[in-house]
């Protein structure tokens, strides 16, 4: 997994509450077998018109939001489905980092897996970054200090220990977990006696 | 089980199945129960693949294809894509040794509805699969949840979570439901009252003298939308309701594993005293039919009630929501909720696609006919909810009333197969999105319980249940 320890760029505001996975990633586009490739549909009924042709004023249209790296967006980010398409497609597009004020459990869980860094900060620290997001103004995403460093002001964050660790470190859990096969297995074969209805395969 | 302080369902669930407490503040939970379906694995699949590990235990885990597949002239997938996915499933499965429902079996269905159907789905267990509507098998009081796709290869791979606790929420709900109000009036009324994020890193368990008379089928409703409350799971305490439903099944324990289950099973219900971060009680007196107006499920008021005006929000935010949401629904503000005019009907998925929920349809709409301007589609839940119904005579009322009858499957829910709603259009569904785009680009989704959505297909307007006669 990619590594994530700073990230320096502008972000592209999209103040708009309760953007579903839906939204991040139609489901037309869920067809796919693979995690790559999905950054050109990203947004896809907000970016594009009927015809499939680029809606101009949608904010990840236009320049130079079109390269961002960060999106600040409005509360409850990312609620609806576990699809893991949402953050493959924003990966795909170069965000790395989302600030809101909320994300949905399954949708903030995710995008630890796959490198990105979602920031929950206050209500007014949200509307502040929105505004300096929209000013094209430069922002700097230090992990290890945790903080978001933007015209001269340090807004803090907090983000779990382990989380950290893995994003700095682009640590892949399935590798970390194998290292307690030994205490799977035992586990099994206790609840084996007192559940033999459900580990009747386990020897 | 361990003994000691009182302690919820969700605390002896999750203590019985640590097995390990990290130093690093997680801990690794196992998981009893996997379930798959084609569109959230393959990606799960080849990363074992690439890093040349197997599954570790793959009769733990069961695979359906569910949300790709057409509802009619199934035996030949035109949707090049769907078909590649659904074929990626069997060819997974096959060479991992996983049990598959292929398209052809008779118990092949949407995930959620075959779980509880073969009795996979028991109290205690643990259970996940890479899809958020997983919180419906917790009304057997199982803690089910929803993962993404690298959690499901994790799964594969280790049997395990990696997870930190999830807060306990408890809400109660006494007295007896209203007549017209049903289960999915319910966990609607409670999503509008907490909100989608309301549920956010908690458990919510849903307790109270409304929901013991419940049935197995009408519980699982109100555990299926704890996703839209933003809870990863619902639990409700197992009782005799459940154990009567499992007796039996397919998968269920069978003989001298059934006592035994049994026992630990009738264990498991919260102790009184246990405690909970955050509790609501709701008086049943106060939910009426429910219907949604808006493009976020918590954007949902009584059916008796008017569209919102964007002023009565509390925040900024919330009146912009408001007006996005009427815009893109075509609605005015003061608008009573039954003038609106619907062109399909959906009745399915895995929030209302039981055997439950057609009975009542047919009891609706039995010797009448849906409205002459209405498309009215009806997606039973499983190939067996499909026989059932069909061995009932419900098919024919159906018919008879005009609806179109489909093989099983996700469908017109999330519209990844043909099933989709035309810009514009304006449907009542029995699912549980109403996001922009769901049923289709453009299309306007209302969600309501299948006993609305049956009466409105017949007046060809959202009808209050308790004025159709």
């Amino acid at each position: 997994m990619d590594k994530f320890i700073t990230l320096k760029g502008i972000a592209a505001p999209l103040p708009i509450v309760n953007i579903d996975t839906d939204m991040i990633i139609p489901k037309q586009f869920l067809k796919t077998i693979k995690r790559t490739g999905l950054g050109i549909s990203l947004f896809y009924e907000m970016r594009y018109d009927l015809q499939g042709h680029e809606i101009k004023d949608f904010i990840l249209n236009t320049k130079p939001f079109n390269q961002s790296k960060i999106l600040v967006a409005g509360d409850n980010f990312g609620c609806g489905s576990s699809r893991e398409h949402a953050p493959w497609s924003l990966k795909d597009f170069g965000i790395s980092c989302i600030i809101s004020t909320s994300f949905a459990d399954i949708f903030y869980n995710n995008c630890f897996q796959n490198g990105i860094l979602p920031i929950v900060v206050s209500p007014e620290n949200s509307k502040k970054l929105i505004d300096f997001a929209g000013d094209q103004k430069e922002f700097e995403i230090d992990l290890p200090s945790q903080n978001i460093l933007v015209e001269g002001e340090k807004i803090g964050f907090d983000i779990e220990p382990y989380r950290k660790e893995r994003l700095i470190e682009g640590l892949d859990d399935i590798g970390i977990t194998m290292n307690y096969e030994q205490s799977i297995t035992d586990y099994e074969l206790i609840q084996k006696k007192d559940k033999p209805w459900i580990f009747k395969d386990i020897e | 089980m361990s003994t000691g302080s009182p302690k919820t369902l969700f605390d002896k669930i999750w203590s019985d199945h640590l097995v390990k407490q990290r130093d690093d503040g997680t801990s690794l939970l196992y998981i009893d129960k996997h379930l798959v379906h084609e569109v959230t694995s393959p990606q799960a699949f080849e990363g074992l693949k690439i890093a040349n590990r197997p599954v570790r235990r793959p009769s733990a885990t069961i695979a359906v294809a569910d949300h790709n597949v057409p509802t009619f002239n199934r035996e030949n997938i035109e949707d090049e894509q769907s078909r590649i996915q659904v074929q990626t499933l069997a060819n997974n499965t096959k060479e991992h040794g996983i049990e598959y429902f292929e398209l052809t079996d008779q118990r092949q269905g949407i995930v959620h509805i075959i779980g509880p159907e073969q009795g996979i789905t028991q109290p205690g267990m643990t259970m996940v699969c890479g899809d958020s509507h997983t919180s419906t098998h917790g009304a057997f009081g199982a803690l089910a949840f929803g993962i993404g796709t690298s959690e499901v290869e994790h799964v594969l791979a280790t049997q395990t979570v990696v997870q930190k606790p999830a807060k306990n929420m408890r809400i109660s709900v006494n007295g007896a439901l209203p007549l017209g109000v049903t289960s999915k009036d319910l966990i609607l009324y409670i999503i509008g009252k907490i909100g989608t994020a309301g549920g956010n890193g908690h458990v919510i368990e849903y307790a109270g003298s409304s929901l013991k008379p419940l049935s197995m089928e009408s519980r699982m409703t109100i555990c299926n939308m704890s996703i839209e409350a933003g809870a990863r799971a619902g639990l409700i305490s197992p009782d005799q309701i459940t154990f009567d439903y499992l007796k039996g099944r397919p998968y269920a324990p069978k003989e001298e594993h059934w006592s035994k289950a049994l026992d630990y099973w009738s264990a498991l219900p919260s102790d009184t005293d246990a405690y909970y971060d955050k509790e609501l009680v709701i008086n049943s007196s106060e939910i009426d039919p429910m219907v949604t107006w808006g493009t976020s499920p918590e954007d949902v008021m009584a059916v008796s009630g008017l569209v919102p005006y964007s002023s009565s929000a509390k925040t900024e935010n919330k009146k912009k929501s408001i007006e996005r949401s009427l815009e893109y629904m075509g609605l005015k503000s003061g608008t009573k909720i039954t003038d609106i005019k619907l062109d399909k009907i959906f009745i399915g998925s895995c929030t209302n696609g039981r055997i439950e929920d057609l009975r009542s349809v047919a009891s609706i709409v039995k010797n009448k006919k849906i409205a002459s301007h209405i498309e009215g589609m009806i997606v039973p839940g499983s190939g067996l909810v499909k026989k059932q119904a069909e061995e009932e005579g419900l098919d024919v009322i159906l018919k008879a009333a005009g609806f179109d009858w489909r093989e099983a499957g996700c469908s017109m829910c999330l519209g990844m197969n043909p099933d989709q709603l035309k810009p514009e259009e304006r449907c009542a569904s029995t699912s549980n999105r109403n996001f922009e785009g769901r049923q289709g680009r453009g299309g306007r989704t209302h969600l309501m319980s299948p006993e609305l959505a049956a009466a409105s297909a017949i007046k060809g307007y959202i009808t209050d249940i308790r004025d159709f006669v």
